[in-house]
């Protein structure tokens, strides 16, 4: 069993531990009820953001309508739901909005991934908000602007965990593979990378259907926890969002973007009393962040446990290749 | 028989004709050189060969007598796995990629490796990422980089950075190397190695090399025959000897009536 090595073994042990605290944390009492949404918050924009991540940072294909995918898997999901409010309802949603999120990516994706740079971004928020549109004028299916609610409450914090490490563990695994240095290399050097036999249009795509059909299973979770979604909540300003995530943690850094779900989540409940002055001071640490760190808090580095385990150093845990 | 085989080949820029009806042959096994004065077509030729750009006219053809194949439309990716690889003018190593990952990224397309296989993790994934690995740290030993594997490829002096994109160029298993300026900004000492190495490849590899350089003293060392273009036609074309001697040639490199 290679898939058993010690640093997956390490990895599963870390998951574990993560886990634990955070029940414990519930069992103590620190995450009450309203500290379970920004938990649940922290867990989806996980997903999100490592999703966007490998589309943006791994292929360096910039999208800027992953608030679209999210959509059609929250819609679906929620549809799904309502018609058949158990686990298994819920499942079959969050796999049917991942299979047409799949299938709206790929269909998008083999054209306008010929695009570059900017135009591809202007491409990728036009087809987000082309799917806005539809959801917002689908009739009784979609109910339109006043959105749906009553969506069966069928998610925990535990099931979302489990999302969170399925999906890391499917982008990771990606990555990592012959498939996965062919799409790094597409962001590296287009050129270079189609004269080594790369078909770099058929990576693209493949980057950016696993990040759409990812968006769609983060999109599933967020509709059966808040049970109400409308078309507004999925506007260009979520695809900013998650992007101000990836960009925070490091294009190219899985775990950055982990790291950075986490510290903004806990950065914007620090700043819940302040109001009106939240996102003022939101955008200023950001600001200083890009300025002090203009490639994200990790660049395209990842933290590692085999990193960790042989530069220990007594009192700092380093972040290394 | 010969195994690359262009017939007229033209590629106009707007009014320019940057490459026009060039023909030239390469047979199997054999270091050919292709030289001319800057601007001459050089690097276009490459880049028509490669698939870069569509000729405006012309015809290429890959094989034998018995299976010959068209290379022209044929997308890049398609032609490298055809079975040409290729080096470029200005390095284009994966610069923020170890040295092994960038051979390996050249070993990819020939290594039919699933999608599924990587992200479920089967052990078919293993096998043949631990069998690509070994292959690819014997390829960079050939090159005496097998101290480098894990060093970041932007962190290699140029004249290993020019051998690296040698190295991942062979990874692609090409039948014909197209090697574009390799001895550019390179010292004579740098130079004469590179001599050595370029006749160890073919040697060892079993492959056509089609070599454009500047260098004279590399050109005339290695090459067996050698093509002249000059304002985007094929002036001269004959062994080091007989191109020394050729008065297009002298005339285009130097100047004169």
């Amino acid at each position: 069993m290679k898939q058993l090595n010690k640093t997956n073994l390490g990895w599963l042990i870390f998951i574990a531990v993560a886990f634990l605290i955070i029940q414990l944390l519930v069992f103590a009492g620190f995450i009450d009820a309203f500290y379970e949404i920004t938990l649940m918050t922290i867990l989806i924009n996980i997903i999100l953001a490592a999703g966007l991540n490998l589309i943006i940072g791994f292929s360096g294909q910039f999208s800027l309508g992953h608030a679209g995918f999210m959509a059609i898997g929250a819609y679906c999901t929620a549809i799904m739901t309502i018609k058949i409010p158990t686990l298994l309802g819920l499942f079959a949603g969050i796999l049917l909005g991942a299979l047409v999120a799949g299938a709206v990516a790929l269909i998008v994706g083999i054209p306008t991934l010929r695009l570059k740079g900017d135009y591809l971004a202007i491409a990728t928020l036009g087809v987000a908000e082309i799917i806005r549109i539809a959801i917002l004028n689908m009739g009784s299916l979609t109910n339109g602007a006043a959105g749906l609610s009553d969506i069966p409450y069928l998610t925990t914090w535990q099931l979302t965990f489990i999302f969170v490490v399925l999906t890391l563990i499917i982008i990771v695994n990606y990555i990592k593979s012959s498939a996965g240095r062919a799409t790094i290399a597409i962001r590296e050097d287009e050129i270079a990378a189609e004269s080594m036999g790369i078909n770099t249009t058929k990576y693209k795509t493949i980057a950016f259907v696993i990040g759409a059909a990812t968006a769609a299973v983060a999109g599933g979770l967020h509709a059966s926890y808040f049970s109400v979604i409308r078309p507004a909540d999925f506007t260009f300003m979520k695809s900013i969002d998650i992007l101000i995530i990836v960009v925070f943690g490091g294009l190219g850094s899985v775990t950055g973007s982990v790291i950075a779900a986490i510290v903004l989540g806990i950065i914007n409940v620090f700043l819940q009393p302040f109001g009106q002055l939240r996102m003022i001071l939101y955008s200023l640490a950001l600001i200083a962040i890009m300025i002090f760190k203009p490639s994200g808090l990790f660049g395209t580095k990842e933290f590692t446990i085999s990193g960790l385990m042989k530069k220990r150093t007594p009192n700092k845990k380093e972040e290394t290749k | 028989m010969s195994l690359l085989e262009v017939k007229k080949l033209t590629k106009n820029f707007g009014g320019l004709a940057a490459v026009s009806m060039v023909s030239m042959e390469l047979e199997s096994n054999e270091l050919v050189g292709l030289i001319g004065p800057n601007g001459a077509g050089k690097t276009t030729l490459f880049n028509l060969l490669t698939g870069v750009y569509t000729p405006t006219e012309g015809s290429i053809t890959l094989g034998g007598d018995t299976n010959k194949e068209s290379l022209i439309g044929k997308k890049t990716y398609k032609i490298t796995d055809m079975g040409l690889g290729r080096t470029f003018q200005n390095i284009r190593l994966f610069k923020d990629l170890t040295v092994v990952e960038n051979v390996l990224i050249g070993m990819h397309a020939k290594n039919k490796v699933g999608t599924l296989d990587g992200l479920l993790r089967t052990p078919r994934f293993y096998e043949t990422e631990e069998k690509m690995k070994n292959e690819a740290i014997e390829l960079l030993k050939i090159f005496n980089l097998e101290t480098k594997v894990s060093e970041l490829a932007k962190n290699l002096p140029y004249g290993e950075q020019r051998r690296l994109e040698i190295v991942r160029a062979l990874a692609t298993k090409p039948k014909i190397l197209f090697l574009d300026e390799p001895a550019a900004g390179m010292n004579p000492q740098e130079t004469a190695d590179l001599t050595d190495l370029i006749r160890q490849i073919q040697r060892d590899f079993k492959i056509t090399i089609l070599l454009i350089e500047h260098d004279m003293s590399l050109v005339m060392n290695v090459c067996e025959r050698i093509y002249v273009l000059e304002y985007g036609r094929m002036i001269a074309h004959g062994t080091p000897a007989e191109i020394k001697n050729n008065k297009a040639v002298i005339k285009a490199y130097l100047g004169g009536d």
